[in-house]
């Protein structure tokens, strides 16, 4: 549990509730000593289909809304948007983010709502579990009766607050572990003005619901096909770039650079590595650090060139045409050892027109 | 039926297929969950912690063939952290121990490990058949050794797992005398293949009928591929440019003219739309069609295919068809039964079709009863005509982009709406609902839809009332997402 929220709950104290009595044992005391059964994931019933339900105790909720004057405390925020980058740590608990706390500010009568509402919970807790949101603040209470607890009015207004929840998780389940942190929300209130340009959606969490795998591969994919289609225009335009005897490939983006000079030390930088064992086999002292002037040295000696495929899938010598058209018809480089080049006019060195 | 010999009684047995069928005939009484027991060779497993392997190993014997669930659905939309779990290997472990005949497996949203597919590949010598859904934790180095081992291999299906890509040569592990293959899909590998090996594999692989490639495979490949493999019954391009007067395009057509079976289409991971007309040959026998990994098939290209597609009864397709493209859809499929538009552009926010499509395909076709719906927005009036349209609905899936948008027209909940597609589609099982909603679209739910067994809410409600409604009324109810809800509920 973070302890800046066992700090807020310390302070709002409204401690009709014995509940409440040591922030630290805060929590196994609220899971325990309710009587509420953990379930264990481990154990629920086998059945074909079992139950998912995604539910959470939203214990803490009441405790932090407890009677404090205004909405929330203003220092609570910084401390909490410091916890949510964490959001999935192995803690189990984490809090749920507030959500513009400006919408909301203006909601007086939420406070005396809560106080009510939250020793009415607190009372019938040993019956209840509860679902949170960021910015609702639930802990409506479950009677077991007719009755939910809560009037109506009280839970509209309560709805309507900004609450820092908490959310508690049984062990079972990794999925109540849902409600992860949400940076902001988008207005959730009949009275709030909805279409009025909401939260910016990337912030939120889990939504829309697509898979990781589609929503990257969407991401690559179009990227790729920018690259395929030697699309002119905005966005990047990466090639794959090989070396001889290098274990694996690099990717540069070809409109980072304006020139042939440019790439070149780029491509002498990123491939520094490869050549140091060929350089030590030359009889090179040691496994000294190349510096760039060696580097240089090496790729405009003898022992390389760089080639490229293109369109047509013929491999050519980069530098012939001029740089726009280059990178147009470039789809791959290859830093050739000079050896295998014999096919292409071999030039003693790298140096190219700019 | 006491008086017959346990093996007639086993014989009978074996007539009763689906899981739950089997399960309640082992409820019937001692003998009869004795001998269900014994002879039971398919187990499904929906929670892989709702019991321990031993305890399926105790129970079915004979298992030969399993299918495990590990991660909650959510887990797809980052809504788990990536420690919950799902570990296959001890499950492995456990069969291997017991010398189980696993014959088959299936895992969805596991982590299974590279040492645990060795473990596979080295323990059940009937090993035939892999399928992993949105699984993780292993690479290309597991596949090998699966490749390499397991001598019966019938089956390799590799859906959306997230493999780390080892550029080793898997694909060339498979002996010369594995030509048992019916079955593989490797679409969602990242990294190169070996084309060569793969070109053999499907020549020695007669029983070939379904052949997913990933991006690596160029067009001169598939040709050649097509050429070996004529009898293919479904088939994911995996890269898809070229230029249109080359010889390979050419050659390829003439490829695709052989293959009169291909029913299923997937792929074009890498397309240059201009060239799609070469598949209009085969789009008059397609029942399935998946272009949702497809960014670069759009416009009068995706149209014109479309239109080829008379016979269609899924696709899966990016919203980059936009609302004309879905008119198409519906004026040309009139077999469709089930459609899932994907929003193409997720981290901006904009979907490209809106409630006129989703009118338009529950008008146009008949038998439509499954929808996934990504879209920009909604409205209540074009949700009620849905409902009136097409009351067969069994999976109804809504999501609006923005999810707490009221009607686009009127600004209200969405209430009414859901609650049309409730009362109207009697058979409703699974519902997805988002857009703004209050406790009254759950006083719909509970009162009208008495088959739902799964429901997904976000964002909605305003009061635990909306839980009781739902809770009360739903007695089928099996399955319950939920988050971001302002709702208490009680523990039932």
């Amino acid at each position: 549990m973070s302890p800046p929220l066992l700090g807020v709950v310390e302070e709002e104290g409204q401690s009709n509730v014995t509940l409440l009595a040591s922030p630290a044992s805060a929590e196994s005391v609220c899971l325990n000593g309710l009587g509420l059964k953990e379930r264990n994931y481990m154990g629920s019933a086998v059945s074909a289909a079992s139950d998912e339900r995604k539910t959470s105790l939203n214990l803490k909720a009441t405790e932090l809304r407890l009677g404090l004057p205004g909405s929330q405390s203003p220092e609570r925020n910084p401390e909490l948007s410091l916890l949510s980058s964490a959001q999935f740590d192995e803690k189990p608990f984490f809090p749920l983010h507030p959500s513009n706390d400006g919408h909301y500010s203006t909601q007086k009568n939420v406070v005396s709502g809560n106080k009510r509402g939250f020793s009415d919970a607190m009372d019938e807790f040993s019956e209840s579990k509860f679902l949170s949101n960021s910015e609702v603040n639930a802990m409506l209470s479950p009677r077991p009766s007719s009755n939910m607890g809560l009037k109506p009015g009280m839970l509209e207004n309560l709805g309507v607050q900004q609450a820092k929840v908490k959310e508690i998780v049984a062990p079972k389940a990794g999925q109540e572990r849902s409600h992860a942190a949400n940076e902001t929300r988008p207005p959730h209130n009949s009275s709030a003005n909805n279409s009025s340009a909401p939260a910016p959606k990337a912030q939120v969490v889990g939504w829309p619901p697509i898979k990781s795998f589609r929503k990257n591969s969407l991401a690559t994919t179009s990227k790729n096909t920018e690259e395929v289609d030697g699309k002119a225009g905005p966005g990047a335009l990466f090639i794959k770039v090989s070396m001889d005897g290098a274990p694996y490939l690099r990717k540069v983006d070809l409109r980072n650079y304006s020139a042939y000079q440019e790439l070149s030390s780029a491509l002498e930088k990123m491939f520094s590595c490869f050549t140091i064992g060929q350089y030590g086999s030359h009889g090179a002292p040691g496994r000294e650090m190349l510096s760039e002037s060696k580097l240089k040295d090496l790729l405009h000696g003898s022992e390389y060139v760089l080639t490229y495929e293109d369109k047509d899938g013929d491999w050519m010598l980069v530098g012939d045409v001029p740089w726009e058209m280059f990178i147009e018809t470039c789809k791959r480089l290859r830093i050739m050892k000079s050896s295998d080049a014999i096919g292409l006019v071999s030039l003693p060195n790298m140096k190219h027109p700019t | 039926m006491n008086y017959f010999p346990d093996e007639v009684l086993e014989h009978i047995f074996d007539f009763v297929t689906s899981q739950r069928d089997r399960n309640s005939v082992s409820q019937v009484c001692k003998p009869w969950y004795k001998i269900e027991s014994s002879s039971r060779q398919k187990v499904f497993v929906g929670n892989c912690y709702a019991i321990s392997p031993e305890r399926v190993i105790e129970r079915f014997p004979g298992l030969k063939s399993i299918t495990l669930k590990g991660k909650p659905h959510f887990a797809d939309f980052n809504l788990v952290p990536p420690d919950w779990g799902g570990f296959v290997y001890p499950w492995i472990e456990a069969f291997a121990r017991n010398n189980m005949g696993l014959e088959e497996l299936k895992l969805k949203r596991m982590i299974i490990s590279d040492e645990c597919l060795e473990l596979i590949s080295r323990s059940f010598a009937n090993f035939k058949s892999l399928v992993l859904v949105s699984c993780e934790g292993f690479s290309t180095d597991g596949l090998a050794a699966i490749a390499s081992n397991c001598s019966f291999l019938r089956e390799l299906d590799l859906q959306e797992n997230d493999v780390e890509d080892h550029r080793g040569h898997w694909l060339s592990c498979f002996p010369d005398t594995c030509t048992s293959l019916v079955s593989l899909n490797f679409a969602c590998l990242k990294g190169d293949v070996n084309l060569a090996a793969l070109e053999r594999l499907v020549a020695r692989s007669p029983n070939l009928r379904s052949l997913r490639l990933n991006h690596a495979v160029p067009l001169d490949i598939l040709q050649k591929i097509l050429m070996r493999a004529p009898h293919l019954v479904d088939l994911g391009v995996g890269s898809y440019v070229h230029d249109p007067d080359s010889e390979t395009y050419n050659k390829l057509v003439t490829a695709l003219q052989k293959c009169k079976s291909v029913r299923s289409l997937s792929g074009f991971l890498e397309a240059a739309p201009q060239c799609l007309s070469a598949f209009h040959l085969i789009c008059p026998n397609l029942t399935s069609l998946n272009l949702s990994y497809a960014p670069g098939i759009h416009g009068t290209e995706l149209r014109k295919l479309i239109r080829h597609c008379r016979k269609l009864q899924r696709l899966w397709i990016l919203d980059c068809i936009g609302d004309e493209g879905l008119e198409v859809v519906a004026s040309s499929c009139k077999d469709l039964q089930e459609i899932r538009v994907f929003p193409s552009d997720p981290f901006v926010g904009n979907a490209a079709v809106t409630e006129v499509g989703l009118v338009a395909l529950s008008s146009g076709c008949p038998k439509l009863h499954s929808i996934l719906y990504f879209c920009q927005q909604m409205t209540n009036a074009a949700l009620i005509t849905v409902a009136k349209n097409r009351p067969n609905f069994t999976r109804f899936r809504l999501c609006i982009l923005d999810p707490t948008k009221p009607d686009a027209v009127t600004n209200q909940p969405l209430d009414e709406g859901f609650g049309a597609i409730v009362h109207s589609c009697k058979g409703l099982r699974r519902l997805s609902m988002s857009g703004r909603l209050t406790d009254r679209v759950f006083l719909y739910i509970g009162m009208y839809a008495e088959q739902l067994e799964m429901i997904s809410i976000a964002f909605a409600g305003d009061t635990d009332e909306g839980m009781q409604y739902l809770l009360n009324g739903c007695k089928k109810l099996r399955k319950l997402e939920i988050r971001d809800c302002p709702l208490a509920m009680q523990r039932f």
